[in-house]
């Protein structure tokens, strides 16, 4: 291996790792800062700030046409999304990345 | 044999993406308006508002398509990475909530606004129909939102901080920052307008802006420091694509 390809594979593997530590170290405070927020949920703003104020001011929200919010269906329906967007980029990157050698 | 420590990265590179999108998929609840919150003349309104710019971003891309083919791959990475971007919620944990991202910087950089405007309601109609994220009938204040204001700001503040002598990644590390902020600013605007009454609109415009404040303010540098880090990739990888779609001049490029 050349020593560019062994000093790049050696700094996305420094990044690696900070990105792990990163997350060890800050998982106990995400926890605790949930524990200390009601029922441990992560309200997102359109909740917490949006529909709040909108119902200070008598609009709620309706349900979406198409409503998933049953069980766990829109957290499998996220992951998919993800997962199709994921291949989408990785797809379309290769190709970019491709173009300039052609 | 060539080509294989090529493959063998774009594998790992596609595991390790693959990995961490499973481990980070959750319903995103976040900043876009809810589906209803908008009474009718105010949702009409702001699609009329969205409507010429969709029609001058279908316009451009027709255009940018048909004169360079190239292009195309661009546009469909940048409409899958405003997707996802505007999917995966941030927490904040000093505040307690999440929020996400826009993306629309990264893409006004290098799409260019009009175009950015049109990605990013292709990544707002699905979240609307699919994942319960905004609503159909709030489509057209969204898209005026995190479309319109997001990509324009994200571009103009680019432009400004180019002429002004500032560094790629400092320029869209602003860009970054300006666009989210101000399409939560806009975001607030909108249900300030509608939902005020008779009363004036600036007390709840300041009341909803700094509702966000809290969670909004640690995200927008993350948006800066991801908009900087995409496109500062891109000059790694791909500079003549800079310099084709004009933000970078030629001279600015190494050989």
């Amino acid at each position: 291996m050349s020593n560019k390809g062994t000093k790049s594979g050696l700094t996305l593997a420094a990044i690696g790792l900070c990105i792990i530590a990163s997350m060890l170290i800050l998982s106990p405070l995400y926890a605790a800062a949930a524990e200390s927020h009601g029922d441990g949920k992560w309200q997102g703003v359109d909740e917490a700030v949006v529909e709040k104020i909108a119902g200070v001011h008598h609009r709620e929200a309706r349900p979406p046409l198409i409503n998933m919010g049953h069980g766990d269906l829109l957290l499998f329906v996220f992951l998919v999304a993800g997962a199709a967007g994921g291949f989408v980029a990785g797809y379309y990157w290769r190709k970019l990345t491709e173009q300039r050698g052609h | 044999m060539k080509t294989q420590p090529s493959r063998a990265k774009c594998l790992r590179g596609l595991g390790s993406g693959c990995a961490l999108l499973l481990g980070c998929a959750q319903p995103a609840w976040a900043m876009h308006i809810s589906e209803g919150i908008l009474p009718f003349p105010w949702a009409l309104f702001w699609f009329c508002v969205a409507a010429p710019f969709l029609v001058v971003g279908l316009r451009r891309l027709a255009a940018a398509s048909r004169d360079d083919l190239s292009f195309k791959p661009l546009v469909g990475f940048m409409a899958a990475v405003v997707f996802i971007i505007s999917c995966i919620p941030v927490p904040v944990p000093t505040v307690g909530t999440c929020s996400h991202p826009c993306g629309t910087a990264i893409s006004a950089i290098l799409l260019g606004p009009a175009i950015s405007v049109l990605v990013a309601t292709v990544a707002l109609l699905i979240q609307a129909l699919f994942l319960a994220h905004g609503g159909l009938s709030t489509l057209g204040a969204n898209i005026v939102s995190m479309g319109i204001v997001g990509s324009f700001s994200g571009f103009l503040v680019f432009r400004l901080m180019r002429a002004c002598g500032a560094g790629l990644s400092v320029a869209c590390f602003a860009a970054g920052v300006a666009a989210d902020w101000l399409t939560y600013l806009s975001t607030s605007f909108i249900l300030a307008s509608a939902l005020k009454g008779s009363a004036p609109m600036m007390p709840l415009l300041i009341k909803i802006a700094m509702a966000f404040i809290p969670t909004q303010l640690p995200l927008g540098f993350l948006e800066g420091a991801m908009t900087a880090g995409m496109v500062a990739l891109l000059h790694r990888k791909r500079p003549d694509l800079l310099v084709k779609m004009k933000v970078l001049k030629a001279t600015e490029v190494t050989p």
